[in-house]
């Protein structure tokens, strides 16, 4: 007895998901996290208390505003049929989109104690070496950032791997579509298919110990930019 | 370049403290900005360097303008022809030292191959700390690898904001002789922030005093040294800096001739090349003043020169400048000796030099 075909197809989707919602997160979540590192503007603490809502909301109640947002009568979900794109809710597009916005925090915050953490006397440094705000940001900022960006990929990835409230609100239980691990093992216990349900929540298990074995091995407490 | 080549008008306002400089510096040398700590000399520097946002008005080097605020000119820091030198060195952790070097010199038009053969890493002395960290670096060392990359990036104008100020003494002392080498060779000039006079004593060649956001002195050292009516010329260190040519080396005695506006003096010196340039500090406590020439005393300098001003600091002292050949002295005496002696302004006297330092 091991994995069936309907869970490696399950794993291999959750590994879709979480790898296409980093790298979407590390685009938006960088110039976010940036921003907030250095702005004096008064928005800040609002958007960053947005940007930490999904740490302490019900995933229930994001996925419920998703669905009404996202959905046939929500606001964007009017503008994504009006392009031609269909609605969002029970797509992988849609579990996309809803990942992001779920794992965000989990970027964000890393990225954004990472830059703070950069001394404004490098940056100054750098523009009396000629490098204007981009190069300086590419060839100081990031370089010295890199651990705060190892552990936001880290984080971002794993936390997207273990979603399961959101998912359901919006993703459903489509195979190969929105039936992630998480699903797949509560359809196994729904089923009272112990030993299957074993084999992938202890794959999960020892998955999330190893990843977070590795963050914290590379990148020690104290410089993980968190 | 003109003998004003720097053009400073600058004003700058933060809670509790304003900038306010007019400043015109010369085009060559080193021109020290020496005041207390808060005396806003490192924000005039960053203000220089377009650092400071808030500041308005009109700077000018090398006939080129950087900021003109009436005329909404600000050029970026990034598009400055200059180099600066952090007093922390702020070099770039995560690059080694060549990463270093070449990072002004690629983005100034040069290839990063030619950090190796860039003379100023020779003059330096850092050829062999190319492929280091700078964290295993001591600040001395780190010092020199952020002056070559600021030179590395060709500017026409060096701030440096106190490079000293984070070396413990004997860094210092290491590190003061490179300094001075690079002042030799430089063609560029440059800004030197320093708290520190015998920094500026060794180092400058023009001095701007700045007090509570303003410059109440600027001018060549050996005109504002021996002014009476600044704020140095208070303190116990009171000193004038002269510079002088090595006229004859007395190896008998291990004592150098140095000649200066046709006056000589011996000073205790290793042995040294004739014709050499040297700098020579004579504080105003080791000078003393007599009426008539002394020929029985072991003090082997004496000059003879005329009494240009006095200023008379309660309780009871008195800093005397003398006009001696072209050059300026400063004698500090006590009022009493001032009265025994009947001395006044335009009298002629002979200063008896106790102690005159070389310095380098």
């Amino acid at each position: 007895m091991s994995f069936s075909a309907a869970d490696l197809t399950a794993v291999g989707l959750t590994l879709r998901l979480a790898g296409l919602t980093t790298v979407l997160l590390l685009l938006v979540g960088t110039p976010l996290a940036w921003w907030l590192a250095r702005t004096r503007s008064p928005a800040k603490g609002a958007v960053g208390a947005v940007v930490a809502l999904p740490l302490v909301l019900p995933p229930t109640v994001l996925g419920f505003y998703l669905l009404v947002t996202l959905g046939p009568n929500g606001p964007l979900g009017k503008l994504t049929t009006a392009l031609g794109l269909g609605t969002l809710p029970f797509t992988f597009p849609g579990l996309v989109v809803a990942s992001v916005l779920y794992s965000l925090p989990f970027v964000v915050q890393p990225l954004t104690n990472a830059f703070a953490a950069i001394p404004e006397r490098m940056l100054e440094a750098a523009a009396t070496l000629r490098a204007g705000p981009l190069d300086a940001f590419f060839h100081v900022a990031v370089p010295l950032a890199r651990p705060g960006f190892l552990t936001a990929m880290v984080l971002g990835f794993a936390h997207t791997v273990g979603e399961f409230g959101v998912v359901l609100m919006i993703g459903g239980n489509i195979p190969n579509q929105t039936r992630v691990i998480s699903v797949q093992i509560y359809d196994h216990v729904e089923a009272l298919e112990y030993a299957e349900a074993h084999w992938l929540a202890g794959g999960m298990l020892l998955f999330s110990f190893l990843v977070l074995l590795a963050l914290y091995t590379i990148n020690p407490p104290g410089k993980r930019g968190l | 370049m003109s003998a004003a080549a720097i053009e400073l008008r600058l004003a700058l306002a933060y809670p509790g403290f304003a900038l306010d400089v007019d400043l015109a510096l010369p085009g060559h040398g080193i021109s020290a900005l020496f005041g207390v700590s808060g005396s806003g000399k490192t924000t005039l520097l960053r203000t220089v360097a377009g650092l400071e946002k808030g500041a308005t008005g009109r700077v000018v080097v090398g006939g080129e303008v950087w900021q003109d605020s009436a005329k909404d000119v600000f050029v970026p820091t990034h598009r400055r022809p200059l180099g600066m030198v952090f007093q922390d060195a702020a070099l770039f952790p995560h690059l080694s030292v060549r990463a270093n070097l070449g990072f002004g010199l690629t983005r100034s038009g040069g290839g990063a191959d030619g950090v190796a053969r860039a003379p100023v890493v020779e003059l330096l002395g850092i050829g062999h700390l190319l492929d280091r960290r700078p964290g295993t670096l001591s600040g001395g060392e780190q010092q020199r690898v952020a002056i070559a990359r600021a030179l590395l990036a060709k500017p026409r104008l060096l701030l440096m904001d106190e490079p000293l100020a984070a070396l413990d003494e004997q860094r210092k002392a290491e590190f003061l002789p490179w300094l001075e080498k690079l002042h030799d060779e430089l063609e560029i000039p440059v800004l030197y922030v320093s708290h520190a006079l015998h920094e500026v004593a060794r180092l400058a060649d023009h001095l701007v005093l700045l007090q509570d956001g303003r410059a109440i002195a600027a001018g060549p050292l050996g005109e504002v040294l021996p002014r009476l009516d600044l704020p140095l010329s208070r303190g116990e260190e009171s000193f004038v800096v002269v510079a002088a040519t090595v006229g004859a080396y007395d190896e008998r005695y291990a004592l150098a001739r140095l000649d200066f506006d046709g006056q000589t003096l011996w000073a205790p010196s290793p042995p040294r090349p004739t014709g050499a340039a040297v700098r020579v500090r004579i504080q105003a406590r080791d000078v003393s003043l007599a009426t008539t020439p002394q020929h029985d005393s072991s003090i082997l300098n004496s000059l003879s020169g005329r009494i240009a001003a006095l200023d008379e600091q309660p309780p009871g002292r008195v800093l005397a400048r003398l006009d001696v050949g072209g050059a300026a002295l400063l004698a500090r005496l006590t009022k009493k000796s001032l009265d025994q002696l009947g001395l006044a302004v335009g009298h002629a006297v002979h200063a008896q030099i106790k102690s005159v330092a070389l310095l380098d």
